[in-house]
């Protein structure tokens, strides 16, 4: 049995979800291969993951769902799994592989239970499904929230080129990305996010502050987001990103299914709101009922202060 | 350009759902339902290029069991010109659903297919993917801006880290993301007027399409639940609690 897994790689490192992936393909067991499609200095590292007794390696500027999904077709067979992380780039190339494949794919795994059983959350992680594949591969993505990841060195396996189909119908114009000093929301240790309470974007940047001081990702509901407080990637939820940091601060978020559905497995969470009734009190370890605007610089002193 | 549109019927977004005592699946008898609010934005989508004259007809899709007739009559109030529904007992697996959308793709030509980005009942996020890649289509997944010119898309994609922009030949696939546009609400007179609009219903026997699902749901269960934790009187006590008690920072 051997394993494919995406692994996705930036500047010369490769991204913490994928790192999640890979412990989910252990989980499995087996022979595991990984396939970046990126620069040369991404595959590179991907060598140097733990666990890994082969990279494949394709040179494409731009990762485009088609070629990816068609390069990973012309692989399959030789593998019993396909695995990649459930991120926007995960979701958007491996379900279009499955199909092409005949494969019914299994979305956001948080547990592998043999082979060919898999546990995943439906209706926004109200409640989590336990299914059978009777598909002879299996091509899921993983819930990097679920899985700690494996580390970023301990390997060296040998990198192999594999040639990349240019895309017909899709090309590349432009991309925004926005970089940022802060950890990535999946990859953070705590997060500060903010909602809707914190009324414009300019009070948004209180919470850049306080992120600062604990070496925090900013997060913001979907709130937030849709009224420009906050760029797109902030957001948390079933349709954003899905975290499980060791701290999670929610400010003036009131906690709805859709928000708690990407935080409500954070470790510890703290709910600063002015409702003592908002839900959000209902998952949160610990809760402070207050004005934000008080409480946030209040924060930003005690941290500050405290011994 | 003819635009398909599909529409799932889901429990509501506001319904909490209950898992069944005996673990087969969620409560759903007697639960609200009503349009994926993914495909509500595909909908609106689709109607405001009709209204900027660059689509002459919209279709919306959905695959269900009769009900999904409700669906399609909120998908007609609110402007799009007839529906499809292919009747089965369930909504099936993306799978099944991408190649029951193709067999109609296949029949109705269109230049466009809209779908939601994920339904918020089975939170898969690939039926869109899917069919693309069926119909060897180029797809704008997860899509915050769609313009067309000169027989092309032009989307903007929700991505992590920001946005990307790609340039689709149509045909083409586009899955919604939020951000989108925001749905209209239908009109009573627009209510009225959709229940002349007719509907075709077909079946998967018809449309020639194996719809045996892949995937055995063994078991739903309850995720572990939080119990809700201490209030704290001050900021203080929060920070003093945090480093002291959680250890957290
Ligand atoms: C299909 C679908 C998908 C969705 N996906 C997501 C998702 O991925 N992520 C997500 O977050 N949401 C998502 N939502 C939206 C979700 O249902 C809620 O609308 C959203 O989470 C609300 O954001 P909020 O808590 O910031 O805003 P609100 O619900 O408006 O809450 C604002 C809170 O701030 C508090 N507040 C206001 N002022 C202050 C102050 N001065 N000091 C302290 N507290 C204050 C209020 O008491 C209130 O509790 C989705 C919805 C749908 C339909
Ligand atoms: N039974 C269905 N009928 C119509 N459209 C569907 C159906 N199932 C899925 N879809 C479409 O596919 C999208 C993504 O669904 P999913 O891949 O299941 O998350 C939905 O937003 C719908 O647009």
């Amino acid at each position: 049995m051997t394993i494919l897994v995406l692994i996705e790689g930036e500047a010369g490192t490769v991204k913490q979800p994928s790192r999640s992936a890979l412990a989910a393909a252990a989980r499995l067991g087996g022979n595991v291969h990984g396939l970046v499609v990126g620069s040369r200095a991404d595959a590179e590292a991907a060598a140097r993951l733990p666990g890994l007794s082969e990279v494949l390696h394709a040179e494409l500027a731009h990762i485009l769902a088609e070629p990816v999904a068609d390069l990973i077709v012309g692989l399959a067979g030789d593998y019993s799994h396909v695995l990649a992380a459930a991120t926007a780039s995960g979701k958007n190339i491996l379900p279009r592989a499955a199909a092409l494949l005949d494969v019914q794919p299994i979305s956001d795994v948080t547990e592998v239970m043999d082979e060919e059983t898999f546990v995943r959350p439906i209706y926004a992680g109200n409640a989590l499904a336990r299914v059978r594949s009777a598909d002879a591969k299996k091509l899921l993505t993983i819930r990097a929230a679920s899985f700690d990841p494996v580390p970023a060195t301990g390997g060296a396996a040998p990198i192999r080129a594999v040639p990349i189909a240019e895309s017909a119908g899709s090309a590349f114009v432009s991309a925004e990305i926005a970089h940022s000093e802060r950890p990535e929301l999946t990859a953070a240790r705590i997060i500060v996010s903010g909602g809707r309470g914190m009324a414009n974007a300019e009070n948004f940047h209180l919470l850049d502050k306080l992120a600062d001081k604990l070496g925090a990702a900013v997060g913001a509901s979907r709130a937030a987001v849709d009224a420009g407080y906050a760029p797109n990637d902030f957001q948390v939820g079933q349709t954003g990103k899905i975290v499980a940091p060791e701290l999670y601060i929610a400010i003036g978020i009131s906690g709805a299914i859709q928000h708690l559905a990407g935080m409500k497995d954070s470790k510890v969470i703290v709910a600063i709101n002015k409702d003592p009734d908002a839900p959000i009190f209902q998952v949160a370890d610990y809760g402070l009922v207050a004005d934000l605007f008080t409480a946030v610089p209040a924060l930003d002193e005690a941290l500050a202060n405290a011994p | 350009m003819k635009i398909l549109v599909c529409v799932k019927r889901v429990v509501d977004y506001n319904v909490k759902v209950r898992v069944r005592a005996d673990h087969t699946d969620v409560e759903t008898n007697g639960v609200k339902m009503s349009m994926n609010p993914f495909d509500e934005i595909a909908v609106e989508e689709a109607i405001r290029l009709k209204e900027r004259g660059l689509a002459s007809e919209i279709v919306a899709l959905s695959i269900g069991p009769a009900a999904c007739a409700e669906t399609l009559r909120t998908a007609l109030a609110m402007g799009a010109d007839r529906g499809i529904l292919v009747e089965m007992p369930h909504s099936p697996e993306p799978l099944a659903v991408a190649k029951l959308v193709r067999a109609v793709a296949e029949r109705e030509q269109p230049g466009l297919i809209i779908l939601g980005k994920q339904a918020i009942d089975d939170d898969m996020n690939a039926t869109g993917q899917m069919l693309a890649a069926l119909l060897g289509w180029p797809q704008g997944t997860f899509a915050s801006r769609l313009e067309i010119v000169e027989s092309a898309a032009k989307v903007t994609r929700e991505i992590d880290g920001g946005l990307e922009t790609l340039r689709l030949s149509l045909p083409a696939i586009i899955t919604t993301d939020l951000r989108l546009n925001e749905p209209r609400y239908a009109s009573l007179p627009n209510i009225m007027k959709a229940r002349k609009k007719p509907i075709d219903t077909l079946t998967p026997q018809a449309l020639d399409v194996d719809v045996a699902p892949r995937l055995t749901l063994l078991s739903v269960t309850e995720p572990p639940t939080r119990k809700a934790g201490v209030k704290v009187d001050s900021v203080e006590e929060l920070v003093a609690k945090l480093k002291r008690e959680a250890k957290v920072i």
